[in-house]
């Protein structure tokens, strides 16, 4: 593995992290003071620090760092994390993303605004609090006595944290102090060893803050002939009485806070010994001797200072572990409330894989749900007893193979959460931006999607949630003048509908002022100044091509970049977009996608003979026309009477050349499709064979583009099937050529 | 022409040798994958008259031309004993339809000799040599030159 591989790995990490540390701060925000929450954000900087130190990129190194001490403050609850706080917090969060994307790709940061909120950090460190601030508590009961003076070892950059420590005053703060118990829980992994640590030196140096007890956790080694000679198989579980702080304890991992598994809290008076839910085997302390050598296959043993005073706790330990087995036994049904870190451990263990294996591996499970299905279908024919074993066993296989394709799907789905995250930060921004004050509350962050559908989420939503801030939402003044909260909420939400994703973009802000939409429409000659539009068809206007109703051009949009572009990319996904809005409560976007790109929900049709699938998505309606509906017009072209409307038809066997003349549209069925253009169209074709899921092909990787025809799939019966594209058809229907280089939607 | 074709064709190459009508034709073994019996093809629209349609290679969508007709002979009319040839021609793999395989050829240059001159430039197109075997006359084909326009056509 080379240095590059290394630092893109840790680029990799440091996603993970700013989004841990995002979503952290926004749960702050909302007025969690959960310690732990405080803790992942404060973990979070901290390990973008190490690594970037780890690679000499010392802007983000000295950024880290500035936030990290400010972040302690609120930690050791020297600083209350109020808004005005989070607010800053969240904007360094920004910054700190933009330095570590600027440390990956090259690019350049916002010197000015860095250097600014190095500053305001630097002043809430010292607590010049913002205003509206007031003054911390001194303690919160189950936090660590406020004894922390700990930057850590290496804060030797910029900053230093205020010199104000409760040393000085005197020993009135003692007693509260003394009879701190933590209880640390330290499992290394085999890298902790790798790397040169030794387990023992780190017990050395923990047992000289105070009054240490050891057990170790030995249940996890194998037999002899089993083990693995540079695997870690201990852990150790550790009471120790100190004087200090928890962030001296954890001072004593610094070094080793990534190879191991450590947790460190304070003891409740009567739980002091606790154990987890293991059996702990009490610790020979004996070999605690620096002169004792470390027992040898183990690669490991605790040395302490003063074997006597250890005796004594080895008794005292000794006594408690019997106690709290006999208590485990007890509480065994009772399913005692799982320690923080047993809750922790328990997250999804997850692996990078790279996302070529998935895709060959989604491909190759196509082709078996494909040979099953021709499988199956020729024992039918050969088999018409419907008895036999065979069949039974294709049913089996027939479920597992679905199953099987299920799992596999469910790899690339991802939920939406890191998306809706990258929203927030745009709400952030662009409502500072406009003088707006503006909360997004998110819900459904967890529903899962493609990673496909994701990432091309992504760029309508930026531009929808741009929309709602600067048009949506109103300004302060306006709100408080309407009788609202000044602060305006978007609300983005995700969930699953029959086989769908549904995101909804809800704003409360004036919604849509259909008075100007009509008045825009009309002047850009999208309408008849006298078209009788119903609400809906107005609100709907915002989609048209080049409609845009911002009186300025504003920075934010209105660049002529306007809805209609979003419709696109929305259709291009397969997926429906609708608005309802109502005057003065706001207006909400709707947007239904389908799961995945690598399926698609299709019309089984048969034209000429030949048998097509129609994506689902794009049909309206279906119907038998009657001879009466049917009406020429002009030389060559017809329309079809629906519902006192006119609507062209187009013969799909002629637009594709299967036949040579128009079939007679009352043998055959139409489909009518909503085409991009937002024009209907009926298509005909001979007969519908019915609804099915199929998978996607690419025709290009063999073959090229074919106008007309968006994709391929294979059937049940192993013949390829081609996918109408029907943008391109009804184009075609409206004189424009098929030509090879006409484009048209991909389906990749 | 013989300059050409020596680069071509290194010593104790391989062929592989098929008939269509009354013609024999060869390709080199090293750009055939596998060959196959025919499976009735999904016909492309607006797709040229050698261009039979695409049939399923094991999930892969794969066009198959005939090539006979490709050739400007007549076109075929594929029966169950007719064959696909399933090769790859640059990055993509095509079936080409033949009536029937004959042989595996080993050959060495000695074996080559240049295409006369003559007035089509179909054949000068796709003909990179020509082999006498057994009294037999089999046309060697260069596949990248006879898709190359094909290619262009899409782009």
């Amino acid at each position: 593995m080379d240095m590059n591989e290394i630092k893109e790995i840790f680029f990799q990490e440091c996603e993970e992290q700013l989004a841990e540390l995002e979503s952290g701060l926004l749960k702050l925000n909302d007025g969690d003071r959960d310690p732990e929450t405080v803790n992942a954000v404060f973990r979070a900087v901290h390990s973008i620090k190490g690594g970037a130190g780890a690679f000499g990129l010392d802007d983000l190194v000295a950024f880290a760092h500035v936030f990290e001490t400010t972040l302690d403050c609120v930690r050791s609850n020297k600083l209350e994390p109020n808004h005005d706080v989070l607010k800053v917090m969240l904007k360094s969060a920004d910054v700190l993303a933009d330095l570590v994307s600027a440390s990956r790709d090259g690019g350049s940061v916002d010197e000015s605004r860095t250097r600014g909120l190095v500053k305001e950090l630097e002043a809430l460190a010292k607590g010049e609090l913002p205003a509206g601030g007031h003054e911390a508590p001194k303690a919160a009961p189950a936090a660590p006595a406020p004894k922390a003076e700990a930057p850590a070892p290496t804060d030797d950059s910029g900053f230093q944290p205020i010199p104000f420590t409760f040393e000085g005053f005197g020993d009135d703060e003692e007693p509260a102090i003394e009879g701190a118990t933590y209880e640390i829980t330290f499992k290394p992994r085999r890298e902790l060893y790798a790397k040169g640590n030794e387990a023992a030196l780190l017990l050395r140096d923990l047992s000289r803050l105070g009054e240490m007890s050891i057990n170790c956790d030995m249940e996890a080694l194998p037999a002899l002939d089993k083990m693995d000679p540079e695997a870690s198989y201990f852990a150790w579980k550790i009471s120790l009485k100190t004087t200090k702080s928890e962030d001296d304890i954890r001072a004593v991992f610094e070094f080793a806070e990534w190879d191991c598994e450590l947790e460190v809290k304070v003891a409740e008076e009567n739980t002091s010994d606790e154990e987890l839910p293991m059996t702990p085997v009490p610790f020979d302390l004996s070999i605690l001797d620096d002169s004792a050598a470390p027992a040898e296959e183990e690669k490991a043993a605790a040395p302490a200072e003063d074997p006597a005073a250890n005796a004594v706790a080895a008794a005292e330990t000794a006594t408690g572990v019997a106690k709290a087995v006999a208590r485990a036994a007890e509480r065994k049904e009772a399913a005692a409330p799982a320690t923080p870190a047993a809750a922790a451990a328990a997250a999804p263990q997850t692996i990078r894989v790279d996302l070529d294996r998935v895709d060959r591996l989604i491909n190759l499970v196509g082709e078996l749900v494909i040979n099953q299905a021709m499988l199956s279908q020729s024992v039918i024919e050969n088999d018409n007893t419907g008895t036999s074993s065979i069949n039974m066993g294709l049913e089996e296989l027939q479920q597992l193979t679905r199953e099987i394709q299920d799992s596999v799907m469910a790899i690339r789905a991802q939920p939406v959460k890191p998306v809706f995250q990258r929203m927030s930060r745009i709400v952030r921004e662009v409502a500072d931006m406009v003088g707006k004050q503006i909360r997004l509350v998110t819900e459904g962050e967890n529903t899962e999607v493609d990673k496909t559908v994701i990432d091309k989420l992504a760029e309508p939503l930026t531009h929808m949630i741009r929309n709602a801030v600067d048009h949506g939402i109103e300004s302060p003044e306006k709100r408080e003048a309407a009788g609202k909260n000044p602060e305006g909420t978007i609300k983005l939400s995700a969930k699953h509908r029959s086989g769908r994703i549904l995101i909804e973009l809800q704003d409360d802000g004036a919604g849509i002022n259909r008075e100007r939409v009509r008045q825009k429409a009309i002047d850009n000659d999208l309408i008849a100044a006298d078209a009788n539009l119903s609400d809906d068809e107005i609100d709907n206007l915002i989609f048209m091509p080049g409609f845009s109703t911002a009186d300025k051009i504003s920075d934010i949009s209105g660049r002529g970049v306007g809805m209609d572009v979003v419709k696109r990319s929305i259709q291009a996904l397969g997926g429906r977009i609708s608005i309802s809005s109502r005057p003065g409560f706001g207006s909400t976007f709707t947007m239904s996608l389908p799961l995945t790109l690598a399926v698609l929900d299709g019309m089984v049709v048969t034209v000429a003979g030949q048998t097509l699938v129609v994506p689902l998505t794009a049909i309206v309606e279906t119907l038998q026309p009657e001879t009466s509906a049917i009406h020429s017009f002009g030389a060559t072209q017809r329309l079809i009477s629906i519902r006192n409307s006119f609507c062209p038809l187009v013969d799909v066997g002629r637009v594709l050349n299967y036949r040579a003349t128009q079939a007679n549209p009352v043998e055959g069925v139409a489909l009518l499709v909503e085409s991009e253009g937002g024009g209907q169209r009926a298509l005909m074709v001979d007969a519908i064979q019915g609804q099915r899921q199929v998978v996607i092909k690419s025709l290009e990787a063999n073959y090229t583009n074919v106008p007309g025809i968006a994709a391929a799939t294979i059937l049940g019966d192993g013949r390829v099937a081609l996918i109408l594209d029907v943008d391109a058809v009804v184009a075609a229907s409206r004189g424009q050529s098929l030509k090879p280089e006409m484009s048209f939607a991909a389906t990749g | 022409m013989s300059y050409a074709v020596k680069n071509l064709v290194q010593e104790g190459r391989e062929l592989i040798a098929f008939r269509i009508g009354d013609q024999e034709f060869c390709v080199n073994i090293m750009s055939v994958r596998e060959i196959r019996g025919w499976t009735p093809a999904t016909p492309m629209p607006h797709a040229p008259a050698y261009m039979m349609g695409v049939i399923n290679l094991r999930g892969a969508v794969l066009p198959i031309i005939d090539l006979s007709a490709r050739l400007g002979m007549k076109e075929a009319e594929p029966t169950a004993r007719h064959v696909i040839i399933v090769a790859q021609v640059k990055t993509k793999i095509v079936g080409l339809l033949v009536e029937a395989v004959s042989d595996i050829l080993t050959i060495t240059d000695d074996n080559i000799q240049p295409v006369p001159e003559v007035s089509s430039e179909l054949e000068k197109q796709y003909a990179r040599g020509i082999l006498a075997i057994d009294k037999r006359m089999i046309c060697m084909i260069d596949l990248d030159a006879l898709f190359a326009e094909k290619e262009s056509e899409a782009a």
